[in-house]
């Protein structure tokens, strides 16, 4: 039933992609079949998911081509169920949205081969999920990593766009690299590329081996995740892409990566040594701390959501690194709570992020612009937009009572216990890194107030804002979803925690939820000896009685009383969007506190005509630097250009000259097969 | 169950009761160390009752945000005070959530007042939401290092465990981790809650104002409720230093004779902790903002010794 249900998935995707491809010269049925296949798709792989991890089955599947080796095995144990039912819950809300989003393209951009690489996209993300062998993994990751890149570059007329894509396929395809390489290691250590050979097996090897592959998979996996400082294509692709793709990228693509980490980190090993834990915790440390600061510096409000994606992800890695650390302790009853923070966070991170950029894409499509400062007042003309945005920006900031406050309380509470589990200095990574998240989180609270109030409150800061219209009935339907799941994470999670019983037993031998639920499954508790207890159904409730026992009768009271009037302008002829304040005004103060870090730099030139007091116009520039990309991939790259100018010598463009190395390369290999 | 619905009233009344109170004795306190008359002590709660019969002013480029801040702030903050111990060790809504919980609430709050700052237009709302947002932030991670100390002896960050574990050891406070953990939250709650040197809760000068830039387009009950808001906040957080460092006079349970010395308690231990703010008001000036990074810097330094210092003792 499940493995039906998950192949019927797959084939709809498939029949999807191969049909709008083929309707591509009539736009308009070639979108209703794309999304529709999508969509339908995604309902499909939702419900066997959802089936795999409740019957906590693993059931497997080879598919009758292929030989031994390299064999096109699915496995749909609880932990790849969880990452596509992770996929399936986005990816339908999205491809509802897309029904709308593409509309307006339709006779302008060839939507048979949107609608054939977003199929396939999806398509090959299960596959990565589900893959049990690692040649099939590979060949899935590299679809994935294709698909990804056409969509990424659907634009592809602007420069901006197709550099983007660019980095990101250059990056994506390092990173396979480093996979790849982990993987061979792997396999030469078990004699087969199945990933159940693997199980254990990376704990066996050496030790500086061990490291190694271990260090491989990290950064092999963290560049798909957008794992700092490996992160810097993500910053540039998320942004370009259309909008719906956008939300597909930074809800789903980036958590591949982290679905690799959890498959290596909790099933190839075994209980670690404690640096590799440590090093993953710094990491996320790094990384949530980085992306939100550059975060509060956007004022591209897709490129600001794109760094959030790289702290959310930093705080999915806290969680990681917490487990990792318990594990190598020999807790493993904690280390399945900081698992079920990162993984509940990782799925949350897919609801509102995917949110947040379908909202994001509903006001670029109303404004023409992603530039924050030329929106505003937005509220009154897209009240849906606007109310659901709200909800993903209240549930990323970690508010209660929605799903990211859970995720991160839950974070927080791993990283609480850390602290007793061992008696070396470790112990301070814990609380130091919870400061730290705590840092991060009401960063992010003050950059989502940039990014609700600047386009969405006051006055319309252009013309195109003040026209801007409500967008479509499917989109505003997607957006709505996603609204209501934020909702739903948050008020149930003390349901939701069930659902990684199957893959704690699996990866850890524990079942953890039993002691997170207390008071007859109102309130959530870290399971640990006797932590604190939160109830976000009945912080909700609270909210919901005083409200409609207080703040409405109330307020309807009041109403009578209260009148319309103009703002404080300091007595000035009226307010204007001028007097507002701005996004980059509205994150000076932390420019100027943190300007170690992003060394900002401005210009400014004032035209007058009679007094330096009435100046005509001003010009204002401002830029701050990145100092990961100037101090490592700069010199990185003026290295790679000399070295392949250097070997410009060696390709004369002659057949014979390079028959030569064919052969010259030949007798090495086997020379080298022959000293094995 | 009918206990704990008591338990909630009884504190949910002490709370509205007692916030405009704190804030008029804190006042009165200031004004007669500046050798000033001052307002009486009861003005506060004359300017609600005043507040919330007049009728009010709604900017016209102001959305259901404005109107809906005034209400999520109060909810938020009064919920927020029903989760901490105030006179029995027991906190009534504890099961709903702990320091953090706490702390996430009164964030909330936060969150809705800097959106509502900058919903009328005026540049004042964003000046005033911009500093509140950046000055809160850079308080969280020492705020956090204090809590982590404070529940690391407790091994809860519920409420009512951290409580617990300090009634009886009177001069627990006297421990290095303490006082260290102490001294920043003491920081941070001089910054959360809007005091010199970090914000002047009596200026209307657009060059220092914080909390008051916020609010400014306010008037009538929506203002009340504001302020009211603003002195639960700042009840809800000066009970949250006394009670968990200093449990000293926590009743066991909120019933008979006991709650009448557990109230008599609080309101000693809050006048002391009252008279040290406005002494600290008196002799410093306010800050330029951007020296305050610095001040919460130190008090990152002092939660950090505190971390250290349980590690070490």
């Amino acid at each position: 039933m499940i493995v039906e249900l998950f192949l019927s998935g797959i084939i709809v995707w498939l029949a999807g992609a191969v049909a709008s491809l083929a309707l591509w010269r009539r736009p308009a049925a070639a979108r209703r079949v794309g999304c529709g296949a999508a969509l339908a798709g995604s309902l499909l792989v939702l419900l066997g998911s959802a089936a795999a991890i409740f019957s906590g089955s693993s059931p497997e599947i080879s598919l009758p081509f292929g030989n031994p080796v390299f064999s096109w095995a699915i496995r749909m144990d609880p932990l790849s169920a969880f990452f596509n039912a992770t996929l399936a819950a986005l990816a339908a809300a999205v491809s509802l949205y897309s029904f709308g989003y593409l509309r307006p393209m339709e006779g302008r951009r060839n939507l048979g081969a949107f609608g054939f690489f977003f199929n396939l996209l999806l398509l090959s993300l299960a596959l990565v999920f589900t893959a049990s062998n690692a040649f099939f993994f590979l060949v899935a990751w590299e679809v994935m990593a294709l698909a990804a890149f056409c969509l990424v570059s659907f634009e592809h007329e602007k420069k901006e766009t197709r550099n983007a894509g660019v980095l990101f396929l250059i990056m994506s395809h390092a990173g396979t690299g480093l996979l790849l390489i982990a993987f061979l290691v792997l396999a030469s250590a078990s004699g087969s590329l199945d990933f159940s050979s693997f199980h254990l097996l990376a704990s066996q090897l050496p030790p500086v081996r061990q490291g190694t592959v271990f260090l491989l998979f990290l950064f092999g996996f963290g560049v798909k995740a957008g794992l700092v400082p490996v992160h810097i294509w993500l910053p540039k692709a998320h942004p370009v892409a259309p909008s719906n793709v956008s939300a597909l990228m930074s809800g789903i693509v980036i958590k591949s990566g982290i679905y690799g980490m959890a498959r290596v980190f909790f099933d190839f090993y075994g209980p670690p040594p404690l640096w590799m834990g440590t090093l993953v915790l710094a990491l996320g440390v790094a990384s949530a701390l980085l992306g939100v600061l550059y975060a509060l510096m956007e004022h591209d409000l897709k490129r600001l959501l794109a760094w959030h994606s790289i702290e959310n992800i930093g705080i999915i890695l806290m969680g990681f690194g917490a487990a990792l650390m318990f594990r190598s302790l020999g807790h493993a009853n904690l280390a399945a709570l900081a698992l079920i923070a990162a993984l509940y966070h990782t799925f949350n991170h897919a609801i509102f992020k995917g949110l947040l950029f379908l909202g994001a894409g509903s006001v670029v499509e109303a404004t023409h612009t992603r530039n924050m400062e030329k929106m505003g007042g937005l509220i009154r003309r897209m009240p849906v937009t606007a109310l659901c945005f709200l909800a993903g920006a209240v549930a990323i900031s970690g508010l209660p009572p929605l799903n990211g406050f859970v995720s991160e309380w839950l974070t927080y509470q791993a990283l609480l216990a850390g602290f007793g589990t061992t008696h070396s200095l470790t112990r301070l990574m814990f609380p130091i890194a919870g400061s730290l998240l705590a840092l991060t989180a009401a960063l992010a609270a003050a950059c989502f107030v940039k990014a609700f109030a600047i386009p969405f409150l006051a006055l319309p800061r252009s013309d195109e804002a003040a026209e801007a219209r409500e967008v479509s009935l499917p989109m505003r339907a997607g957006m709505a979803v996603l609204a209501l799941g934020c909702v739903a994470l948050g008020l149930g999670a003390t349901w939701f925690v069930r659902v990684f019983d199957p893959i704690t037993q699996q990866t850890l031998g524990v079942r953890a939820s039993s002691a997170l639920v207390m008071a007859r499954g109102w309130a959530l508790s870290p399971g640990t000896a006797h932590g604190g207890t939160i109830s976000t159904a009945g912080i909700a409730l609270f909210f919901l009685f005083a409200g409609m026992a207080f703040a409405l009768p109330l307020a309807m009271r009041w109403r009578r009383r209260s009148v319309r009037g103009p703002a404080w302008d300091c007595g000035l002829p009226g307010l204007t969007a001028d007097n507002e304040y701005t996004a980059t005004a509205f994150s000076k103060p932390l420019r100027m506190i943190f300007s170690a870090l992003y060394r900002p730099r401005r210009e400014i030139q004032a035209e007058y005509e009679v007094s330096p007091y009435y100046p005509s116009a001003i010009h204002f520039e401002s830029e701050i630097e990145h100092p990961i990309e100037k101090h490592l991939y700069d010199p990185l790259r003026q290295w790679i250009m000399a070295v392949a100018n250097r070997m410009k010598g060696i390709q004369a463009g002659s057949i014979n000259l390079y028959l030569t190395y064919i052969f010259l390369t030949l007798i090495l290999l086997l020379l080298f097969g022959v000293r094995q | 169950m009918m206990e704990r619905l008591i338990e909630n009233v009884a504190q949910l009344f002490l709370l509205l009761a007692l916030a405009p109170l704190v804030t008029g004795v804190i006042r009165t306190l200031k004004a007669r160390l500046q050798t000033r008359r001052g307002p009486a002590i009861l003005q506060p709660y004359r300017d609600l009752v005043k507040l919330f019969g007049k009728g009010m002013v709604v900017p016209d480029t102001a959305s259901w945000i404005f109107a809906a801040t005034p209400w999520i702030v109060f909810f938020s903050t009064v919920l927020a005070g029903l989760m901490i111990p105030m006179v029995a060790a027991d906190a009534p809504l504890g099961l709903f959530g702990g320091v953090l919980a706490v702390i996430y609430l009164l964030g909330l709050g936060r969150f809705f007042l800097a959106l509502s700052g900058m919903d009328s237009g005026s540049s004042f709302g964003g000046l005033g939401s911009s500093r509140e947002m950046t000055i809160s932030a850079l308080a969280e991670p020492a705020m956090m290092l204090a809590i982590f100390t404070v529940a690391i002896g407790a091994g809860s960050t519920g409420l009512t465990e951290i409580a617990g574990a300090a009634i009886g050891q009177h001069w627990r406070f006297l421990a290095p981790a303490q006082m260290f953990a102490f001294a920043a939250l003491a920081v941070v709650l001089i910054a959360e809650t809007g005091r010199i040197p970090v914000d002047n809760p009596a200026t209307h000068l657009e060059l220092t104002m914080i909390h008051e830039a916020m609010i400014l387009e306010y008037s009538g009950p929506y203002l009340a409720l504001l302020e009211w808001a603003a002195s639960i906040k700042q009840l809800v957080l000066m009970t949250l230093l006394i009670n968990c460092f200093w449990p000293f006079g926590l009743q066991p349970a909120w019933f008979g004779f006991g709650a009448l010395q557990g109230i008599g308690w609080l309101l000693a231990k809050l006048l002391l902790l009252s008279c040290a703010i406005v002494l600290l008001e008196t002799v410093n000036a306010k800050m330029r903002l951007f020296r305050v990074p610095e001040l919460l810097a130190v008090a990152f330094t002092l939660g950090s010794l505190a971390l250290v210092s349980t590690f070490l003792f």
